[in-house]
This record gives structure tokens, sequence and C-alpha cells, in this order.
């Protein structure tokens, strides 16, 4: 373990302290030392990173090729090899498994796409919005993060009751007081629930963007905004050649983690729907838990995991490479 | 300038009036979107049973603290309430504490194998949760048979599992936290007879405050609100919130102002601690992250 320094001698450093009238220290920046001293400092969290995280996906791999049913479940280190079966069933489009995956998947996508752009618009209009002091702009700031502060559980909880079919506020707003609607929609279940769905991602997800781009509003120099205005720059013409171009490095961050969890996400649909969601707002997360659970068939449902995590290794490589070669591209 | 404008024209600076009256509309509209569930949850809590199970009615029929006595009642709350406590709370003391370490590592040392380390941890955050929900309860129960450690249904499990739930975010902002501190800084207290460790406790830390708060913060949140992992590896005596509250459905009622007097009373001491913090948040990511 050759260890670069950029300043500090390693673990020696401690007793040399503790003697600082004994031999002069040799501490200069830039001193090239050996030293286990960062790997130690590394050690706890690469630790427990391995021990929750890469390890449990290393026997989730595993897993998947195996024929993992509730007959083995106690003993699934026994369980007979599958080879590839698992995956072919997950991808066998024609059958019905294959099917209900396929279509979970573009569901997914489609609310993922939906919930990430409206996340993204909302919060960075609110932030840029914000931007400029005003009266009540800090109750403002404190209020619109009460979505993200909640717990998802409660918050999912009280959309469920506004989403409700006889004694819900949505239905009574829509059809009692507005006329809007017929008869009382449904909500939680068939089509209407992904509607539902969509609108608590949303209220609950925009706030994690508005912090982050307001976060990112502040690295912007305030000179840049004065001097573009005494060059006869409009507010809009602001908004589009200062404020967006500087919130490149941000959004690039931010997207990509606002997918990841996006398409990702269990808990919203999970308190929401219990653990059968209806097939218009099955989540790819909530249709494997489901059909592992479901039928006890947790080498299929590991095969559909890792096929998921190919997924998103794919998207989010492509994502990087085009993003930060747009970047570079920006800065030349 | 912007002060001198205090006079009776408007600063030269200062927004058209077409953007005020957009922000203003903006504004109304989703403060609106933003508080409409809190009204629901804050009013309904406060309302007897028949006038949640009828019709929604947007004001109570009469008014009665009755749901917030029944909620203990009803459910064991009060142990959910504990037992969200623990496990929330220590994961989050040990998440900060070890990505104080990791991140001041990686911000003040040079060392191989330091990109793949923190590229490895952020890519954590791509992992679908139900990839390695099964094999993870297959080496609790395995830890657990072999060791006697009793880690599936156990806090002590859960703990393990929320503290590294936080743990990418948290290092990936410290990082960029504990680069913003001077290194003259730590330094100086090197000269002085500081160890490495003296250095980061001494100087670096308290100078990192704010970020380390922020991390706190966004620890606890995430420990508090997970629901997959909970719902999976908790009993009846570890339950947290994130699953005991649904025992407010019963067959036959859904008590929905005991669960609406639940949520507030299970949401308010985040919500009040992240908003009393939430300055602090901004700040660490305006020094940190967003970079």
């Amino acid at each position: 373990m050759t260890t670069t320094l950029d300043r500090v001698p390693g673990p020696g450093a401690e007793a040399a302290s503790a003697n600082p009238a004994g031999r002069p220290r040799r501490r200069r920046p830039g001193r090239l030392r050996k030293s286990a001293l960062p790997y130690l400092l590394l050690l706890p969290a690469v630790f427990f990173e391995l021990l929750v995280h890469l390890v449990p996906i290393v026997i989730g791999i595993f897993m998947s090729f195996k024929k993992l049913t509730q007959f083995f479940i106690r003993d699934w280190g026994n369980a007979p090899w599958a080879g590839w079966d698992n995956y072919s069933i997950a991808l066998d489009f024609d059958a019905p498994a294959g099917q209900a995956l396929l279509h979970s998947f573009l569901i997914t996508c489609a609310f993922t796409v939906l919930s990430v752009g409206l996340c993204w618009l909302i919060g960075t209009a609110a932030a840029i919005y914000l931007q400029e002091a005003f009266r009540g702009r800090g109750v403002l700031r404190a209020l619109f993060l009460v979505p993200y502060a909640l717990p998802v559980y409660t918050a999912v909880i009280t959309w469920v009751f506004m989403f409700q079919h006889d004694n819900g506020l949505v239905n009574h707003v829509l059809h009692d007081q507005l006329g809007i609607t017929d008869a009382p929609s449904f909500w939680l279940i068939g089509d209407n629930s992904f509607v539902a769905l969509l609108t608590v991602s949303v209220w609950k997800g925009w706030p994690f963007a508005f912090l982050i781009v307001m976060a990112g509003l502040q690295n912007i120099p305030r000179d840049m905004y004065e001097a573009s205005w005494l060059d006869g720059a409009t507010m809009p013409q602001q908004i589009r050649h200062i404020t967006l171009p500087s919130l490149r490095p941000v959004n690039q961050v931010l997207v990509l983690v606002l997918f990841l969890w996006t398409f990702n996400d269990f808990n919203t649909p999970f308190v929401m729907f219990g653990k059968a969601a209806p097939e218009s707002a099955n989540l790819i997360s909530m249709h494997i838990y489901q059909s592992s659970f479901a039928t006890w068939n947790f080498g299929t449902g590991s095969a559909m995991s890792v096929l998921l995590l190919l997924f998103l290794l794919l998207v989010t490589g492509l994502y990087l490479l085009y993003t930060s070669r747009g970047r570079r591209a920006a800065d030349a | 300038m912007r002060d001198t404008a205090a006079t009776t024209h408007r600063s030269p600076t200062a927004p058209p009036r077409s953007f005020l009256w957009s922000r203003r509309v903006f504004l109304t509209l989703l403060t609106g979107f933003v508080l409409l569930p809190v009204y629901v949850m804050v009013s309904s809590s406060l309302k007897p049973l028949e006038d949640v199970s009828s019709s929604f009615r947007w004001l109570p029929s009469e008014i009665t603290v009755q749901p917030y006595l029944d909620i203990w009642q009803t459910i064991p709350l009060a142990r959910y309430f504990v037992n969200s406590l623990i496990v929330a709370g220590a994961a989050t003391v040990c998440s900060v504490i070890i990505a104080v370490f990791a991140a001041y590592a990686v911000s003040r040392y040079r060392f191989r194998g330091k990109r793949v380390f923190t590229v490895s941890v952020l890519s954590t955050q791509m992992f679908p949760g139900i990839l390695f929900l099964l094999p993870l309860f297959l080496i609790y129960v395995n830890i657990g048979n072999a060791t006697g450690i009793a880690l599936f249904g156990s806090r002590g499990g859960l703990i393990l599992t929320y503290l590294t739930f936080s743990l990418p975010f948290s290092v990936w902002m410290l990082i960029g936290y504990f680069d913003s501190v001077p290194r003259d800084l730590d330094e100086a207290a090197l000269v002085d007879g500081c160890g490495p460790l003296g250095a980061l406790f001494r100087v670096v830390v308290p100078a990192a405050v704010p970020g380390i708060v922020a991390v706190a913060v966004y620890a606890f949140m995430t420990a508090w609100g997970e629901v997959l992992f909970a719902s999976v590896m908790t009993n009846e005596t570890t339950r947290t919130l994130a699953v005991g509250l649904q025992g407010y459905s019963t067959q036959n009622d859904v008590y929905w102002n005991q669960i609406m007097a639940a949520s507030l009373v299970v949401s308010v001491p985040v919500v009040a601690g992240f908003l009393l913090l939430q300055r602090y948040l901004v700040a660490g990511l305006t020094a940190g992250a967003v970079k």
C-alpha cells in the first residue's frame, strides 16, 4: 500500500506530538510517506457498504441463476442451478411473466420521465422566483420544504385519504363542488391511479430539486446579473444566458439522482396501494417485490432485479458520458 | 444597490412588473398545492369519526381532541415511536461519525484507490433496494445462526441497514464541505502538535459544523421514513412507525381521524427539526455538494 500524503506523516505523528521536545519534526506539505491512516479512516465506511450493499448484490446475482422457490428458501445454497432460465422467463415477452415485466417497465419509464421533469421544472421555477429578496421569502422557503421534511408514509397516507372514493377531498372538490366529473372517480384503482401516484410523487419530490437549485443559485456571483443589466439584458435573457448555464453542473447531478430515486421508488407506491398495486401504477420495484413474494420465486425476482440494475447502469453511464461531453464542449 | 431604492422610485435592477405578477401567481398556486395535504392532516385530526367516514368536509362539525387520545390505545404507538427514535437516532450518529472519517481521508489525503472509493460509494445510490433486500435478509439470518448476534428482526439490523443508506450522500457532501475548510487551518494545528485526528476533531470538524448538521438531518430523515426494509426486517416488538401506522385500518373501519392525528404526531418532530436546521442544509449544500 503506497500512500501519497499531502502533508501529514501517519501514525507516527501521534507519538511525535506527544513529545514536542524530541527530535525535530520533519513535516512538509507534499511529502511522500507510506501510511495506512487514510485506509483506516475509510475502513468503517467500506466495511458497512460492503456488508449491506455490495455483498448482497453479489449474492443477488448468484441467486438469479438458482431455481430458488419456496422449497429451497431455508436451504437456499442447495437450490438447483437454473442457468439462464430465470432470465429467459423474465425476458420472454410473449409469456405472461415477461409481458407483465415489460408493461411495468414501460409504466415506470413514463412515470419517471414525467415525475422528474415536473419536479425539476417546479423546483427550478420556485428557486428562481425566490432568488430575489422580498417580504415573506423566508416563510415560503421553509413552507416549500415541508413536503420533503415529512416522513414518506405520513405524506402518502394523507394523500391516500384525499383520494378516497367516498370521503376524500379530491372527489368532493371535483364532483360535489365544481361538478367537473359526472360521478366520483376511483383514484387508487384503475387508470386514474397513475395520475394519483404521479401527483404524490411530484408533491413529495419537487422540494429536493428546489433545495439543490436554490443552493446552486447562491454560487452565481451577483455582479454577473448587474453587469448584464448594464448591457441591457432583460430578465428572461438573464435567466436563459446566466442562470441556467451556471446551473448546468448542479443539474447534471440533480437530474441523475432524481432519476435513480424515482425509478427505484418503492415507498410511495407501497404505502399508497399496499401489497398489490393497480396495473397502471405498477412501478418496477413493486412489481419485482410482488412477483417475488407472491409466488415465492426469488430466483426469477433476483433475475429481474439484476436486469433492472443493468438498465440503470447503462442509462447512468450513457447519461454521464453525454452530459460531461456537453459540459466540456460548453466550457471550451 | 437595492437598499437605496427605499425611496419612491424602484431600484434600476429591480425585476419588471410582469415578473412580479407571474411570481405572485406561481407562488400562490404552489403554496396551495403544498399546503392542501397539510391542511387535510391538521383539520381531519380534529374531527369526530363521523366527519371523516362520510363525504369530505372542509371544516369539522365539532372540534375534538379525542383522536389524539385514542391513537395511543388503538395501536402501541408509543412503542413504535420509541423504536423509530432509537433506530433513526443510532443510525444517524453512526452514519455521521463514519462519514466524517471517510470524508476527511478523501479530502485531505492522496492515496491509491481514492477514485474507486468515491465512485463506488456514489454508485450504491443506483442499486434498487429490492435487489439487496432478500440477500441482506439471508445474510442477517445466517450471521444470527452462526454467531448468535440477532440482526434479523432486531433494531440493530435496521440501524446497520439505515446507516449505509445515508452514508453515500453524507460522505459526498462532507468531502465538498471539508475541501472548503482552508488547509492552512489544520496544517497550523499539526504544527502545533495535534495528530491528524486531533486536527480533524479540533479544527476541521468545528469549522464544518453546518455541513455535519445538514448531513445528520438528512440521515435522520432517511431512517425515520424508510418503509421497505422496515416492513420485512422488524417484528411486533421492534416495529417502527413506518410500518406500525398501518395498524389504524381494521377490517371494518378505517380511523382516518386517528391516522391523521398519529401522522401529525410522528411528523412534528422531524418537520420541526428540519425547519430549524434547514439553513444549515442549504449552507452545507452550497459549500459542499453543489460545486
